[in-house]
């Protein structure tokens, strides 16, 4: 197996403001997101990062994607430093995240020639691409309509189509199944089985356990930053569920859940 | 170089695509001038001038046969009173309702108690009565007065000087020509009203389009493209400039259609007649300034959450903005060639110098390479700013 990512003891923290310090309910002035975390993906497969809310997976995939830097350590993605290269990182990979939106003001038709020339993809490529994206998606019949006219749905999938108008070998998606109903999930769900199909790389974020189950082939667990355990899929469930598997895994670590 | 081109295009589709905006940025402005300037000129003229052709009507009272003659020259109609306090009030009445213009009284010796006159007894008083509130009572009064100023100074004439219509043996006395008092008015004017119209223009794009895009959180979405930053911010910059260009030429037109009408008779703008070369030195000084001032906007833009804020963090530099342009306007050449090196100021400086037709064409150039490596510098900062994610993202 080829490695396609090696995350080494990623560490970010961030400065909390008086409001943010009043909103968490806490004194401390410094906020440890992730702790010191490392992990290896390979390539060609679909790894998935498992956490409850605030563990510090939506900064992991932030660190990945070159929007911050870490304070320690670094994360080599197909060769390239996410430290000391991040425009070669951002060349390689496609990332999704909540975070990042799209001009109401422009229609997808229009943001998707937009970044594809961004990313230097050919005119032809691109309007090819667009054609078979926008039809998996089902975006074709709104691809004239302003994105501030959208659906929070169809706006979720063509920020995941302006996602992949590179077409990178390397997915970084973070919760891309939330908010969306279960027939666009599994739209969503079995493209990413598609695209490990076509032999890309996936990395992917969640708290859903049956979007791990049906697509991971390797899971780490983490919790207030830290790297708990980090697997293929079979050897953390043992057989089990992994919803449970994730309870014995968080009492063991963490303690009793109703503490 | 593709990626400024493409970030370009499409911050002027943003841009063009809204009729609203582009009305309110680049229209309106100039169509707001025109109007506001031109309805301000026509009012001012109606308060302040007669029609040239106006024969003032005026009552005379005891008014000596040799100051009636040479009185006849003046555009009035004169009407004999003989004073009878039984008609005062009549006649009092018709001046301050504006049938009558004028009222001359004389003191019934004048002639003698003007020949009479020394050093010890009073000098005898001619009294004018008028309406200052009516345009034409004022004007007939004015002329009055300096009618009997001139006959006054006939009567005791030993020398004059600088006599009739400015004219002597050599020619006009006062040597400045009318092109260069109008030059020396628009080049205290001019450069100011360009760089407040600049800074508006910019201050109505940049904020949507820098602090706006961090806001809505779509400036995140082109950072995880491999655009470079400093491709990023020179695009902004550039479109920015753009923009920021067509609202100033609009409103400078708006200027300089209603200049006419603002100035009245005193401009006649036809004798204002600068070079194809001046026009093009000033297109280029102004270019260079408005890449400035779009920078420093950007960067202001961008160090603030919302467009809000942004808008609010604006107004110090606007002040600044207009403290140093309204500095040609006090005449003085402040800070010599030096301050050449000072940008934006030495545009207000080179701007001034070529409507007042004293082109410094080094100096100019000057200017212009001065302010285009203070944009160098300031895409530099923001550039910066672009790769700072407490800038971009922090809270
Ligand atoms: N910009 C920030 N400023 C301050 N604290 C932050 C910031 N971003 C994240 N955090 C904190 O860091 C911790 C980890 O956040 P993160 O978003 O990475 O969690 P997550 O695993 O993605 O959670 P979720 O499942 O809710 O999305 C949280 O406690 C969060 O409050
Ligand atoms: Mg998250």
């Amino acid at each position: 197996m080829e490695e396609l990512l090696q995350v080494k003891g990623l560490r970010k923290t961030f400065t909390l403001s008086a409001k943010q310090q009043k909103l968490e309910n806490t004194k401390e002035k410094v906020k440890v997101a992730v702790d010191g975390l490392s992990f290896t993906a390979y390539k060609g497969e679909v790894f998935g990062l498992l956490g409850p809310n605030g563990a510090g997976k939506t900064t992991t995939l932030r660190m990945l994607a070159t929007l911050i830097k870490p304070d320690a350590g670094d994360a080599i993605l197909d060769g390239a430093s996410v430290v000391s290269q991040p425009e070669l990182v951002r060349s390689k990979i496609g990332f999704l995240t909540s975070e990042l939106k799209l001009e109401d003001f422009f229609t997808p038709n229009y943001q998707f020639d937009f970044f594809s020339g961004l990313y230097g993809v050919k005119p032809e490529v691109a309007a090819q691409r667009k054609k078979e994206l926008f039809e998996r998606f089902g975006i074709d019949k709104f691809a004239e309509v302003k994105v501030g006219n959208l659906s929070t749905g169809m706006k979720q999938k063509v920020s995941l189509v302006v996602s992949l108008v590179h077409d990178p070998d390397v997915v970084i998606f973070d919760e891309p199944t939330n908010g969306l109903d279960v027939l666009t999930a599994k739209v969503v769900t079995d493209f990413l089985l598609d695209l490990k199909a076509r032999g890309k790389s996936i990395i992917v974020s969640t708290h859903i356990f049956s979007l791990i189950e049906k697509i991971c082939d390797r899971v780490g667990i983490v919790i207030a930053g830290k790297m708990v355990t980090c697997d293929t899929l079979e050897a953390i469930c043992a057989g089990k569920p992994l919803e449970d598997r994730f309870f014995e895994i968080y009492e063991e670590k963490v303690g009793r859940i109703d503490e | 170089m593709n990626n400024i081109m493409t970030i370009i295009k499409k911050e002027l589709a943003r841009f063009f695509g809204d009729r609203r905006l582009v009305f309110t940025t680049v229209i309106m402005p100039g169509l707001l001038i025109y109007l506001m300037y031109t309805l301000m000129g026509e009012g001012m003229m109606k308060q302040l001038t007669t029609a040239d052709d106006y024969v003032a009507k005026a009552y005379a009272v005891n008014m000596p046969e040799d100051v009636k003659m040479m009185a006849s020259s003046l555009r009035m109609e004169w009407e004999d009173w003989d004073g009878n306090p039984a008609d005062k009030e009549r006649v009092l009445k018709e001046i301050e309702e504006g049938e009558k213009d004028l009222l001359v009284y004389f003191p019934e010796n004048f002639t003698a108690d003007v020949e009479a006159y020394n050093m010890e007894n009073k000098a005898p008083n001619v009294e004018l009565y008028y309406n200052s509130e009516k345009s034409n009572s004022e004007t007939a009064y004015q002329m009055m007065q300096s009618f009997l100023k001139g006959y006054e100074e006939t009567m005791v004439n030993k020398y004059d000087v600088n006599a009739g219509m400015g004219e002597g043996v050599f020619g006009k006395y006062d040597m400045a020509s009318d092109a260069g008092i109008i030059g020396k008015m628009l080049s205290g004017l001019l450069p100011m009203l360009i760089m407040t119209f600049i800074f508006s223009g910019c201050s109505g794009v940049a904020p949507e389009s820098i602090a706006g895009e961090k806001e809505r959180g779509t400036i995140a979405t082109l950072l995880v493209t491999p655009v470079k930053r400093s491709a990023l911010a020179l695009g902004k910059v550039i479109s920015l400039s753009i923009i920021a260009l067509l609202a100033g030429v609009s409103s400078f037109l708006g200027t300089i259609l209603s200049l006419p009408k603002m100035m009245g008779d005193e401009v006649d703008l036809n004798v204002v007649s600068y070079s194809i070369s001046d026009y093009l030195l000033l297109l280029v000084v102004i270019i260079s300034t408005v890449l400035v001032i779009v920078s420093i906007i950007s960067i202001v833009s961008a160090s603030a959450k919302s467009v809000k804020e942004a808008t609010t963090m604006m107004a110090p530099f606007m002040i600044g903005v207009m403290l140093i342009s309204i500095l040609p306007m006090l005449g003085a050449d402040i800070g010599g060639k030096a301050a050449y090196a000072i940008p934006l100021f030495n545009s207000v400086k080179a701007m001034a110098a070529i409507f007042g037709f004293k082109t410094d064409l080094v100096m100019a150039l000057v200017s212009v390479g001065v302010n285009l490596v203070a944009t160098g510098l300031l895409v530099t900062v923001l550039t910066k700013m672009f790769d700072n994610e407490n800038v971009m993202f922090g809270k």
